[in-house]
């Protein structure tokens, strides 16, 4: 049962890590972007969640009406004002620009919020749960992250492959040239997606702040889990995010079940072993 | 006289140091096809991404209506009525047929084209319009380029390579069809492999070497061995 319980958890954490990676897996799906800050973008949303939070009185669940919105419109302003001019055929600016952003994001936070760490209070959601076997819980939380998760993956999947934006998406990131050609301004399709990873952002930050302690410097480490799901299930595929998160969350949880000082290297195991077996991942690119 | 719909001014373009036209110039009439003819790397497709907005031109201009539209990004360029169809077809892998030529009418110019009227033309695109677009064969991959480029109702159609990787069959079925494509005051420029061809579908030609015109004028009114000088440079 202990073993058991250890996959459940698993797979329920893995719903956070697939909530991490899909934003970075939608944005080098459309404009092969990788976003080293990625991980900073969604600590800066548990801090904006945090403040609205402390400001509003708004539950932190609730608060993703205010944060989700403005995450979205930080997203556009920053592609359009700052990472359009970075898209070309070199990679490496890109890379080199949302690393010095990663940089300026953790020590902004660090110089507004101090390195206190802090944590969203989302009452008894935080430590609820049911029984489904003998020895086998699932909490409400974890619970509601992973269905959160399906739900993203859902709509995103629904956006790109039933929306005019969603073909506009799959058409710049084919060929943007010829995307143009039909009318198509880039630079407003990539900011348009940038604002809808924010919004997968905004979503991640706030449960983030809900289910552990957050302070200026975790966003690294969020940003390896991302990549790990997003590499593990393929390259630009979003249900294939969602499986990379839950193997690597049962990963963890299995390790942690071995030795507890062994839950992030059986996570990095896992990755190591896809990676070796499936360089492009389990599912590779269906955007 | 005819109404002039485009006209290049001694446009220069490069790509980095390399400098692939020289003062190229030229005008078309409404309703008129234009041939563009010249040998690998005399510039023709660079003429035509300069014209469509994918090239920026280092000097010269190129007026479209009356507008100068030189530094003007390639999709504001296709709303004022300039559609390509590129060499080796260039659809988007990951739409379907049918939304390869939606999104060909995602600038809602008015005009005769829609999607029921290029699935009367293009039959087997009906058929296929929900596979994946570049899974048909060259021959209806080439359709579906034409029809999308038709789907934004243009002025002004740019034909990169029509015939480059068809069979022969496809290739006459094609060119049968193009005084049908263009009818109607559209006007064309056909870039084409195929000299022979290209000069019998056009009422004039222009000829690139090395990036400048070298000969240019109506098809009739030059000897097959001034065209041959003047395309191959001998």
């Amino acid at each position: 049962m202990i073993w058991i319980n250890a996959v459940m958890q698993g797979v329920l954490v893995g719903g956070l890590y697939a909530l991490f990676a899909a934003g970075l897996s939608l944005i080098f799906g459309v404009m092969r972007l990788v976003n080293i800050a990625h991980g900073d973008f969604i600590v800066a949303a548990s801090y904006l969640a945090w403040t609205i939070v402390h400001a509003t009185g708004l539950h932190p669940l609730a608060s993703l009406i205010l944060v989700a919105p403005i995450a979205a419109g930080v997203g556009y302003a920053l592609q359009r004002g700052v990472l359009n001019h970075t898209l070309g055929d070199d990679i490496l600016p890109p890379l080199l620009v949302t690393f010095g952003l990663s940089v300026i994001v953790q020590n902004g936070l660090l110089q507004i919020f101090t390195a206190d760490t802090r944590k969203l209070d989302a009452g008894a959601l935080e430590t609820g749960s049911f029984e489904i076997l003998p020895g086998v819980a699932i909490g409400y939380l974890p619970l509601l992250m992973f269905v959160t998760a399906i739900v993203v993956i859902a709509g995103l999947q629904f956006l790109f492959y039933a929306t005019g934006l969603g073909r506009a998406f799959r058409a710049t990131s084919d060929d943007r040239e010829i995307a143009m050609l039909m009318g198509l301004d880039n630079r407003k399709v990539y900011a348009s997606a940038m604002a809808l990873s924010f919004t997968v952002v905004a979503v991640a930050g706030v449960f983030l702040a809900i289910r552990s302690n957050f302070d200026p410097f975790m966003g690294p480490g969020r940003l390896i889990f991302g990549f790990e799901a997003v590499i593990i299930g393929g390259l630009g595929n979003l249900w294939g995010t969602l499986v990379g998160g839950v193997i690597l969350g049962v990963a963890q949880g299995v390790g942690a079940e071995i030795n507890p000082g062994w839950q992030l290297l059986a996570g990095h195991l896992a990755f190591l072993l896809v990676l070796a077996v499936k360089p492009r991942g389990l599912f590779p690119r269906m955007l | 006289m005819a109404e002039t719909l485009l006209s290049v001014e001694g446009i220069h373009a490069a790509y980095g140091d390399a400098r692939a036209l020289h003062g190229v110039s030229l005008t078309l009439s409404r309703g008129e096809t234009l041939a563009l003819i010249g040998a690998n790397g005399a510039g023709k497709s660079t003429l035509l991404k300069a014209i469509c907005g994918l090239v920026s031109p280092i000097e010269g201009r190129i007026l479209f209506k009356g507008q100068d539209v030189t530094r003007h990004r390639a999709n504001d360029i296709v709303k004022l009525g300039i559609a390509l169809v590129p060499e080796g077809r260039r659809l988007f892998p990951s739409l379907s047929v049918e939304e390869n030529l939606v999104l060909g009418a995602k600038v809602r110019r008015p005009g005769p084209w829609t999607l029921e009227r290029v699935y009367a033309i293009f039959p087997v695109l009906k058929e296929r319009r929900f596979l994946r677009a570049t899974s048909m064969s060259g021959g209806q991959q080439q359709m579906c380029a034409i029809g999308r480029a038709l789907m934004s109702n243009p002025e002004l159609i740019l034909f990169d390579e029509l015939s480059l990787g068809l069979a022969p069959f496809v290739i006459k079925d094609i060119y049968e069809l193009l005084p049908r494509l263009v009818e109607g005051g559209v006007s064309a420029i056909l870039v084409e492999q195929d000299v022979t061809r290209a000069l019998a579908s056009a009422a004039r030609f222009l000829c690139l070497q090395e990036g400048r015109v070298s000969l240019e004028g109506e098809p009739r009114a030059h000897s097959r061995n001034e065209i041959t000088r003047a395309y191959f440079g001998t």
